[in-house]
């Protein structure tokens, strides 16, 4: 601490006027640059880089609400799934989407409580991220029921048939508890975690229509201590929730899997294997998108080469772990001396869709391993390159899981071959458009990196210095 | 603590470390800080003002046992009570396979009712005028209220302390806070 340790106990001098600074030279000149670095996308025109990223992400959305509405108005025949293979390319998105949302939530969440000071500058962008992927997951089974406009009975309500209730031992129907309620708890920890940056933006804005709608997102927010001390209880609470919540909706996305008798997929490893894959993809998306956005943005000095090589590290971990999932599902397909269980491997390995399963063990399991080398963690244009793979390899993992497993299982006469259409790529496609073109909003108009966790960062820091 | 216009004091500092003493200094003196605001929160600033662990965690614990209880008995009610469905054989009251929503809404319960009463604990709520004392403090600076009293404040050795602690501008403000 400081070393005037008892003020109380020496004599006050005489009060000089010389102590007296100037007006205006108050304040610390490194928390205001903060705040305008972070401040200057919002309140500057955007640059080409962003309009022609908005642009192909806008197009890409057109094409997806077209082929949504073709395929509501048509009903799901314009789908290439049938009666084997019922799953396709949906419920592969599904589970693809709600994976990528599980970064945003592990750096928030957990790296919080592990106290990771290098959270701090990507976590407001990782916790959008979430949201966003949530919305684009919770689509596919929207649309996959085929009348959509149906959607509410999936909700245990009162109504004029009994009440004939949801049936509550479903996997399918935790998966809407499970997911309703995770978009719920990441939309409120990510208005929460904005409230201090409202009230920021709140009192450096003159525009008067801005400064309205940060004055009501802010909600009267004027930094008093004993809020920010209580903000610090509710932040860690809600992360300390966050925690076993994100766990738990991967799990459960594993079951609806792992509870069906299904070989590939009657399997207690699901559950881990689930949430490392999840945490993998999430954070070769938020790769992606960072490396993108503090190019376009010119974010260099807030999203360093050091917060993309501890997201290498974390890729290489999870990549690892799913790896070594790949090899334990192998190894217990022949250890069961199960002959469906090992056909439905050998299928895998082998089969007509066997260009998935590599693709798959190249992407994820064997391309991170580049990234031992700190030479490769540092290299942003490899991380890159590196990120889209994983986001491709994990892709094809669930395409692998749900389509080889459904092709070809118990009943030979039932085994067929799926393969979308276009309308079924259409929909994929849109689903990027939609989830890039709410990033790319969100980056416009709301602050992409949380100012008061980097001026605490920053203070903290000033603090060990001396 | 809201309505009639009152005198404050108000310190305004640029560095986080200065507050603290300040606060700690202004406290020994015996005299009450109103409070302090900050652009994040500042680590010994709680020590400093003597302010009480929160009990938001009782929130948390309330809202998560009556979303456990909320969960399970209802899914009872709908899968026993109300209209017993027989789905493949398996029991009506299949509590294992309860489990699942009742955690999940056990984390809603817990969580909504972590936020609210922060929300309503901390005063904030949409359309309310921030009671703010100084615009840069949630910007740059760090600045700390005392309120002024009639009797036994001497403003001279307030300054002088405030002062004399790194403080950047000491102003005498009406506010309504």
């Amino acid at each position: 601490m400081s070393s005037t340790a008892i003020p109380s106990l020496r004599p006050v001098p005489a009060l000089r006027p010389s102590a007296r600074p100037v007006a205006g030279d108050a304040g610390d000149a490194a928390l205001r640059e903060i705040t305008d670095d972070v401040m200057r996308p919002l309140v500057t025109r955007p640059g080409a880089g962003w309009w022609a990223c908005f642009a192909a992400s806008t197009i890409a959305l057109t094409i997806g609400v077209a082929m949504v509405a073709y395929e509501i108005a048509t009903g799901i025949g314009v789908w290439g799934l049938n009666r084997t293979v019922g799953w396709a390319f949906d419920i592969t998105n599904f589970v693809f989407w709600i994976g990528i949302g599980h970064a945003g939530t592990l750096i928030s969440a957990i790296l919080l409580l592990l106290r990771q000071r290098w959270r701090t500058a990507i976590s407001r962008s990782a916790e959008a991220m979430t949201i966003f992927a949530v919305m684009c997951a919770a689509l596919f089974p929207l649309i996959h029921m085929g009348r959509p406009w149906l959607a509410f009975w999936v909700m245990p309500y009162p109504n004029s048939r009994g009440p004939l209730w949801v049936n509550f031992r479903s996997p399918l129907l935790w998966d809407v508890f499970a997911i309703n309620t995770y978009l719920t708890i990441s939309l409120v920890f990510w208005y929460l975690g904005m409230i201090p940056d409202f009230a920021t933006m709140r009192d450096r804005t003159t525009a008067p229509v801005r400064r309205f709608a940060y004055s009501v997102l802010s909600l009267g927010w004027n930094g008093s201590a004993r809020t920010w001390s209580r903000y610090e209880t509710a932040t860690t609470l809600l992360a300390g929730l966050a925690t076993p919540l994100v766990i738990s909706v991967h799990s459960i996305v594993s079951m609806d899997f792992a509870t069906s008798v299904l070989p590939g997929w009657h399997t207690t490893l699901f559950p881990p294997y689930f949430v490392a894959g999840a945490v993998f993809s999430g954070f070769g998306m938020v790769m992606t998108l960072l490396i993108i956005v503090r190019a376009v943005m010119h974010l260099e000095r807030y999203i360093t080469a050091a917060h993309l090589e501890a997201m290498g590290k974390i890729m290489l971990l999870t990549g690892s772990i799913v790896g070594f999932a790949y090899a334990t599902e192998l190894f217990n397909a022949w250890y069961s001396h199960n002959v469906y269980e090992r056909y439905a491997f050998l299928n895998r390995l082998a089969g007509p869709y066997a260009w998935c399963f590599w693709i798959m063990v190249g992407c994820n399991a064997l391309a991170p391993q580049v990234l031992w080398l700190r030479r490769a963690r540092r290299s942003v244009p490899l991380l890159f390159v590196l990120s889209i793979l994983v986001n491709v390899g994990m892709w094809f993992e669930r395409f692998v899981i749900i389509v080889t497993s459904l092709h070809r299982s118990y009943l030979p006469s039932s085994w067929t071959m799926y393969r979308p259409t276009i309308v079924e790529v259409g929909t994929l496609a849109g689903s990027f458009g939609l989830f890039f073109t709410c990033f790319l909003l969100f980056i416009r108009v709301l602050p992409m990196i949380a100012m008061w966790e980097i001026k605490a960062g920053a203070g903290r820091a000033a603090e060990r210095r001396a | 603590m809201s309505g009639a216009a009152r005198e404050f004091i108000v310190a305004r500092f640029a560095d986080e470390r200065h507050v603290v003493d300040a606060v700690r200094a202004v406290r020994e003196r015996g005299l009450r800080v109103f409070d302090v605001y900050a652009p994040y929160p500042v680590h010994g600033l709680d020590e400093a003002m003597a302010l009480r662990r929160s009990r938001l965690p009782w929130a948390t614990l309330a809202g998560g046992c009556s979303g456990f209880v909320a969960a399970i008995a209802f899914q009872y009610y709908a899968a026993v009570v109300s209209w017993n469905l027989n789905v493949g054989g398996k029991p009506d009251n299949s509590m294992l396979a309860f489990i699942p929503i009742a955690f999940e809404i056990t984390v809603l319960g817990a969580g909504l009712a972590t936020a609210a009463a922060f929300l309503a604990r901390s005063g904030l709520r949409p359309a309310i005028r921030a009671r703010t004392v100084d615009l840069s403090a949630t910007d740059d600076a760090f600045v700390v209220a005392l309120r002024c009293r009639q009797t036994a404040f001497d403003r001279n050795l307030v300054e002088r302390l405030l002062f004399e602690h790194g403080a950047q501008t000491v102003a005498w403000k009406v506010l309504d806070l």
